[in-house]
Formats: C-alpha cells, structure tokens, sequence
C-alpha cells in the first residue's frame, strides 16, 4: 500500500527540480549576449510615475509601466536610433542618435522630443516610428497615460508637434500603439489601445478605477483606430471599424496572420482573454473565435515571429507566474489560421514559465536560421523581505466589486511583487524545447524589464537586444552570433505602399529553411523593432528565394539575393 | 385563511416534502452532484479546466487507484464516488506550470494512497484532496499552484454555489461544520486587520474565490474526517479557522514560511489541525463499523455519514 503513497511523494519532489536534460541542452547555444550599455554611451534611467494620492495605497502597481524602447532611422542615415520613454514629470525621455562608430548621444532635447512629461499633458508610456506622410522621413507618435503626442519629422533633425492639426489630441491611457495600413491606401493608420479608462490619473474623482475581475474586464479603456486621411489628419473609425475594444489592452500587433492579404490585429489583454480582429477587405474588423477565448490570462505583450520555421507568423503572448501560487503561462501561439482558423497554444516547459513577463521578441540571436526568444520579466522589486503575492491572493478570488475600487486594496508599502526576476532567452532545442540559456549566454540582469526591442545596432549581421526596464537602467546586449553562421537582411521601401514598408512580410526560402517575418509598427510590450528583417541563415550559402508580401497587396519576387548583407528592396511601381 | 395565505402554506408544505423526498437520495449523489455542478459551471463559463485531458487523467488515475488499492486492501472494489469527488477537486484545483499533466497524476495517487496509507484504527486521517494538494505545493511549489482561476470574480456564479452548497450541506448534516468554519474566519479575519490595521474588506475578500468554496462545501465538511458529534465538530472547526488565522498572521508579518502557507492557508490549516483531531476522537472513542453499508469504503461520504452520526 505505502509503495504508490511513497513513490507519489518522490516523484513530486523529483520533478520540482525541472528536467535535467535542459542543463545539458543548453551548453551550446551559439551565441553571447554582452552588456555594452555604457560603453556606447547609453545612459538612460527610467522613472516611474506618481499618481493621485488617493490611489497611494496601489501606486506602486498602477506605476509599474512605462519604460518603453523603440528603434527608428529618424536621421536616415542608415544606422538604427534609439527612443526610450520616461514617467515621471520632468524627467526627460531620450533620442539616442546612432553616431555609426558604436556611440550613442542624446539629441532628444534639440530635436524638440524629450520634454514631454509634464502635468496636465500626462506621462509617456512607449512610442512608435513611421513615415505618415510618405516623405522619407520617420515621424513620431508617443502614447501617454494622458495625450497623444504625434511629431512630425522635419528635416531629420527636428521635429514638430502636429497632434493638434492632425486631430489626435485625445487623452488615453494607453500601453500600446501600433502602425498598420488597414486600408491599403498607401498610408499608416494608427491603432491606439488603452488600459484605465480615460481618468486624470493625477486628479481623480473617484477611485473605482481598477478592472472588475481578474479573468473577464471589460470596464478598461477603449482601444481606437485612427484612418490617415492623407492631408495631415486622422480620422476617429473606431466605432465604424468595430475595433472599439474595452479590454484592458497591454499589447498589440498587426500582421495578415490568414493569408488574405488584409493587415490583421491580435491584442494581448490583461485581465482577460486574447482578440484577433480580422480586417475584412478594409471595409471593418471582425471579433475572430481562433481558439483564443477559450484562455483567459493577463496578457502582457504579443510578439510575433516563426517560431517553427513553418513560413507563418505565430504569436507568442507573455503571462504571469509566480511559484506556489499561479501559473497561468505564456502562450506560444501556432498560426493555423489558413487551415482551422485557429491559433494553437504550443507553450510547453520552460518557455511558459517566464516569471512576471512583460515584453518579448523572436530573434535570430545565433543566426542558425530558427528563432530565439528573449523576455523580459519582474514586475515590481523593492524589498526582498516583504511579497506582495499573499496580499494579491486575498483579493484575487474576491468579488469584483471589491477590488475595482482601488481603495479597498491592501497597500503595498516596500513589497515587492514578483521582483529581481531573471531575464530570459529561450532558444528551441526541437525534441527537448524551448530550453532558457539566459544565464549560458550572459544576460544575466534582473531587472523590472519591460519593453524590449531588437535591432542590429551596428550593421553587422547581429540582432542586439535593447531592452528597458521600470524605473531602472535601460540596457544593451550585443550579440555575438556564431561566426561561422550567415545572414541576410533587407531594408524594404514601399512606394504604393506606406514608405515604411510597415506590414510588409518577407518569406525566405533557402536550401530548405523557410521563414517569415513582417515589418513592424509596433510590437511586444512598448516597443517596436527595428523595422530592417534580419534572417539568419546558419550554414547555407545562398538564399534560393525571397517572397516580398507589401502591404498594398503587390507580391515580388527576388532570386538569389546576396547574403551576409543589407538588401535593400523598393516596391515595383509609381508612388501613389 | 386567504386565499394567498393558503396559497403560501401550500408551497411551504410542497417544499418540505421535496426536502423530505431528498432524503431518500443517497448523500454520496448529492455530493458528487455539487461537485460537478460546480466543475460544469466553471468549465462553461470560465474555461476553468484548462484541457479536458487533465480532467480524463484526475478522474482516471483517482478511480484506478481507488479501484486497485481497495482491492488489494479489501479483496473487493469500493463504490468509487469518492474518487470521482477526488478526482474533480484535483482538476480544478490544481496548476501546473506549462502544460504539465504529472501533477494530475501523482495528485491523484497520492489523494487516494494516503487514504489507506494514513490510517489510526482503521480510518484515514486527513481528507484525500487536502492532503494531495497540501503535498503537492510542499514538495513542488516550482511546478504547481492553486490559484490561477478565479470564477471570473463572478458574483451570480458564487450565488449559484453558495446556494447549492449549503442546501446540500444541510442535506448532509453538515452545515454546522461550515457555518461555524465561515463565522470563525468572518470574526477571526476581521480581528486580524483590527490589529493590523489593514482594511477588513481584503481579508473577507477570500470567502467568495473558488478555492474556499472548494473549502467549505468539500475538505473541512468531508464527513469520514471530521470527528464525531456536532459539539466536537464545531470546536474543531474554531480551531481550524484560528490556526488559519494564525497561519494568515505569520504571512501578515512576512514569516519565512513555505509559499504554500502563504497561498493556501485554509488547506494547511485543515491538514494541521484536522488529522490530530481526528487521532484524538478516534484515540478515545474506537470506531464502531457501519453494519449498514457493506460496500463503505474509505472516503466515502454516506459511509462517512453514518460514521459521523453513530451514537456516542
């Protein structure tokens, strides 16, 4: 009798160790990620907001966002820039301008985008880059708990505040925005999602505030789409479009994840299940059943990439976990839109326990032609004595009414919440997984990531990681591929599309790797990558073909493009 | 008499029919009946499972160790609902990290082992679920939690269980056990954030979550556990819901406990408190067999039930 009793608590305490096969996997990830941060003079430091004293007991939770990152050529030099936001009134958010010889300099102040956190206006929570206007130039929205701020380019140095004429001088809260020609006119539309409702978070009249369930919110803000209207001006369609989501929205990106050739939008919702809208020939969105109602977790970001090298975009969407107490796991995605019309949650082991997570990217880190995954995690870190997760586990079961009210919450003090959580970089490993080598390969930070955004900073055939972390140091990982492995790259410009190219998705075919990947608006947590597509290729020698997908619907075709080089592609026919 | 006076006496007399027809139901059904109103309601509205394969695997590894154990305890095979009560319990309550499905395994074993493992004189000492859950967040708290759902916050589904619950705890005869048990942490949870200083509304906050419901209606009320006589049980559950308190204090102060006190700590409350009550009763007062259920088996609620009502 006692023998299955007995073998039952071994084996509990066995598998609480984790699979030793993983440590093991992990030995040869093929690359290395150096912290160069000071070295190429990035300097910059997050601060979080403060809010309505009425809201102190949480303030702590309700500000624990708005460390954004996101990469642009606003110079069009060729070399990557840097934009990361800050939280708090007067501290100043940071334009890092890509010198091209490995250094970084702040030109936010002189370019007119760094004061932008001041009362009455509200605080940045993340940025995103794109050409509005079709003019070569890369203009600027920021979103805030607070207005919207979008910036015109001017002359590749200065920039000027068009939020007013372009009719987006809306407040929102907002933790997300993303560029997307829904249309297909040839401009960037802009789809803003939101989290609170749209409360003065620094003048409240009350504070039921807070979402009223941890599972199924609804009372969030509402997400809104803007349609470009081509004369500098944006055009509220949300209603029009049925996009007008009440969710509370952490994370967005588009991409035609069913093939018809019409920009979707998959939203990461906290509090609440995923939404894929698909975009119906332009004319509106609808509320797609792909499987995604069916989990509700709290969402923190959505990433997109080929996680299987299957030639489709899958998503992989970041969630809380906290030992002992809730494992709701990431979601790695699989895109089988085109077959069942479903998305298939994948997540097993290692790569659906990040911790707290927050932003994440695919990436080819080692240029071996398969995906890597880097997330950021940690929600709050303060004191190491005192968590706040038994504080969270008496409300958490609680009746919605309860808790909706921020009052009634139990102050956090100097808790911390999930804290000095370990990044992580998952690299996939077939049979044994997605196996974490974060500590292997040297990010070995523990920071309150947050955005994280890649790029290859230096024009090397490397995706560096930029990640920027709550009221923290940002910081730089310079990846170190494996040299022997080869790459290809390729800078699109779009002429009847937007000339950001942004929605464009690249499949390439070589020697049997198929991948695809898809030009971003905005993407993750806060953030947006570098807008280049960098493929690694491992030991191939040639790319047998590229298929170029542009988001005006044209599709080209390249043959037996150089490799271990930027490509750069314009679209076939006249300007619009 | 008026007409709607006679009308209202009517339906009073209707109801207390129907209430005296229930008693002919075996409690066993009743039970099982709660638990997988519960289960259908979460999985329905919530989505509270989280895959059907870990429900097959809960209930299948329950009822086959149950089924095989009792075997080779008895040379026959019990009535297996109290392994399909095992069984639903474990699924809802338990999450793993990924996609796991050992935990559902190896709680189900350990569930229905330690019945005929942990036994004083003949009858086991702490509520098979109790125990699985309360071992699993001990030994693995890196790959097991309890507390991913919530029901949705839910305030029409809480009314729905509550309901059922306690109609159905009446049924049983064991109401007392959870009214005294909710009344305790009412006051004693209220007491808490009197010291403190902490608003009393999070601390009361628990009562309405699936895992006290999971509590309430099925561990601390399990009728082959609990001691014998009503005095005896309500005094026991007091002192369940003052060790839950002092548990709760600890965590309060940032005591290193282990995080399944601090996640849990109604169950661990119950697995201290409960099994050296129920070795104190049977120490004094040696069980009487039931003569009339020859196909009792361990855990099983109307064997338990006329255990529990067997004059003292």
């Amino acid at each position: 009798m006692a023998v299955p009793f007995v073998a039952a608590l071994l084996v509990a305490a066995t598998m609480n160790r984790g699979p030793a096969s993983a440590a093991a996997d992990a030995a040869h990830p093929g690359f290395a990620l150096e912290d160069e941060t000071a070295a190429i003079g990035i300097d910059f430091v997050h601060h979080r907001a403060s809010f309505d004293p009425k809201i102190a007991g949480i303030e702590p939770h309700v500000a624990a966002v708005g460390a954004a990152v996101s990469v642009t050529d606003f110079d069009g030099d060729g070399w990557p820039d840097l934009y990361f936001t800050n939280s708090r009134f007067g501290a100043p958010n940071a334009l890092y301008h890509n010198r091209g010889d490995g250094t970084f300099e702040d030109v936010a102040a002189a370019a007119g985008v760094g004061n932008l956190n001041r009362p009455g206006e509200g605080v940045s929570m993340g940025s995103i880059w794109g050409d509005i206007d079709n003019d070569g130039r890369e203009d600027l929205l920021v979103y805030r708990y607070g207005y919207l701020s979008l910036f015109r380019n001017v002359d590749g140095r200065h920039f000027e505040d068009v939020t007013a004429s372009a009719g987006l001088h809306r407040w929102i809260n907002s933790n997300a925005a993303i560029w997307l020609d829904y249309d297909r006119d040839g401009l960037l539309d802009l789809y803003v999602t939101a989290y609170f409702r749209d409360f003065d978070l620094w003048h409240l009249e009350t504070t039921r505030i807070m979402h009223n369930s941890f599972e199924y919110a609804t009372n969030g803000g509402e997400n809104l789409l803007f349609h470009n209207l081509g004369n500098g001006k944006f055009e509220d369609v949300t209603d029009r479009m049925n996009v007008g989501s009440t969710r509370w929205t952490l994370g967005a990106a588009s991409a035609d994840f069913n093939g018809d050739g019409w920009p979707d939008i998959y939203l990461a919702n906290d509090y609440g299940p995923e939404e894929l809208y698909l975009n119906d020939h332009g004319k509106r969105f609808v509320l797609s059943t792909a499987g995604l109602e069916a989990e509700s977790k709290s969402g923190m970001s959505v990433a997109l990439g080929d996680a299987f090298n299957r030639g489709r975009l899958d998503a992989f969407v970041t969630n809380i976990s906290e030992r002992g107490y809730i494992f709701q796991n990431n979601n790695l995605r699989v895109n089988e839109m085109a077959d069942g019309g479903k998305f298939r949650n994948v997540a097993e082991g290692a790569v659906a326990d990040a911790g707290w997570a927050w932003g994440a990217q695919f990436g080819d880190l080692n240029n071996d032609g398969a995906n890597e995954l880097f997330v950021a995690n940690g929600f709050i870190s303060a004191s190491r004595q005192k968590n706040y997760w038994y504080a969270m586990s008496k409300i958490a079961g609680a009746n919605g009414r309860l808790f909706e009210d921020a009052a009634t919450w139990p102050a956090f003090g100097d808790a911390s919440l999930s804290g000095y959580e370990p990044s992580r970089v998952y690299i996939n490993r077939g049979a044994a997984g997605w196996i974490d080598v974060a500590q292997k390969v040297g990010a070995t930070d523990s920071y309150d990531g947050r955005a994280v955004a890649l790029a290859d900073l230096a024009n090397r055939g490397a995706v560096d990681v930029i990640v920027a972390n709550q009221n923290q140091p940002a910081i730089v990982y310079r990846d170190v591929p494996d040299s022997a492995n080869h790459w290809i790259a390729f800078k699109l410009i779009g002429t009847r599309s937007n000339r950001s190219a942004i929605g464009a998705e690249v499949v390439i075919e070589a020697s049997g790797l198929v991948q695809r990947r898809v030009v971003d608006g905005g993407s993750g947590f806060a953030s947006q990558n570098d807008r280049r597509l960098h493929f690694g290729l491992g030991r191939r020698e040639w790319v047998d073909r590229v298929i170029i997908h542009w988001p005006s619907g044209q599709q080209q075709v390249l043959q037996r493009p150089a490799i271990d080089s930027f490509v750069t592609v314009t679209e076939p026919g006249a300007t619009r | 008499m008026s007409e709607a006076a006679q009308r209202m006496g009517g339906e009073r007399a209707s109801v207390a029919s129907l209430w005296r027809r229930s008693s002919r139901i075996d409690a066993r059904y009743l039970i099982a009946f709660l638990i997988t109103l519960v289960l259908v309601l979460a999985q329905l509205r919530f989505h509270m499972v989280g895959g059907y394969e870990r429900l097959v695997i809960a209930l299948g590894v329950c009822v086959a160790t149950e089924a095989l154990l009792s075997w080779f305890d008895r040379g026959h095979v019990v009535n297996l609902l109290s392994a399909y009560i095992s069984g639903i319990s474990l699924t809802l309550l338990t999450k793993p990290q990924g996609g796991a499905l050992w935990p559902f395994v190896v709680g189900a074993v350990l569930a229905i082992s330690s019945k005929y493992v942990l036994r004083y004189r003949g009858q086991h000492l702490w509520n098979p679920t109790n125990f699985a859950i309360s071992a699993l967040l001990l030994l693995a708290p890196d790959r097991v939690s309890v507390l991913s759902h919530q029901f949705g916050n839910d305030f029409l589904t809480n009314v729905v269980i509550w309901s059922f619950g306690l109609i159905i705890a009446a049924r049983v005869g064991v109401l007392h056990i959870t009214l005294t048990y909710v009344l305790s942490f009412l006051a004693l949870s209220s007491l808490r954030a009197l010291v403190l200083g902490e608003p009393i509304a999070p601390e009361i906050a628990p009562l309405t979550g699936p895992m006290y419901q999971l509590f309430i209606f099925f561990m601390i009320t399990d009728p082959r556990t609990v001691v014998r006589g009503k005095r005896k049980q309500i005094a026991v559950a007091i002192v369940i819901a003052v060790m839950e308190m002092l548990i709760r204090f600890g965590a309060d102060r940032s005591w290193p406990l282990p995080t399944g006190f601090n996640a849990a700590p109604a169950f661990y409350a119950l697995a201290i408190v409960g099994p050296v009550a129920k070795w104190l009763d049977l120490r004094r007062r040696p069980v009487k067999q039931p003569v009339a259920s020859p196909a009792a088996e361990p855990g099983s609620s109307a064997a338990a039930a006329l255990v529990s009502r067997t004059p003292s």
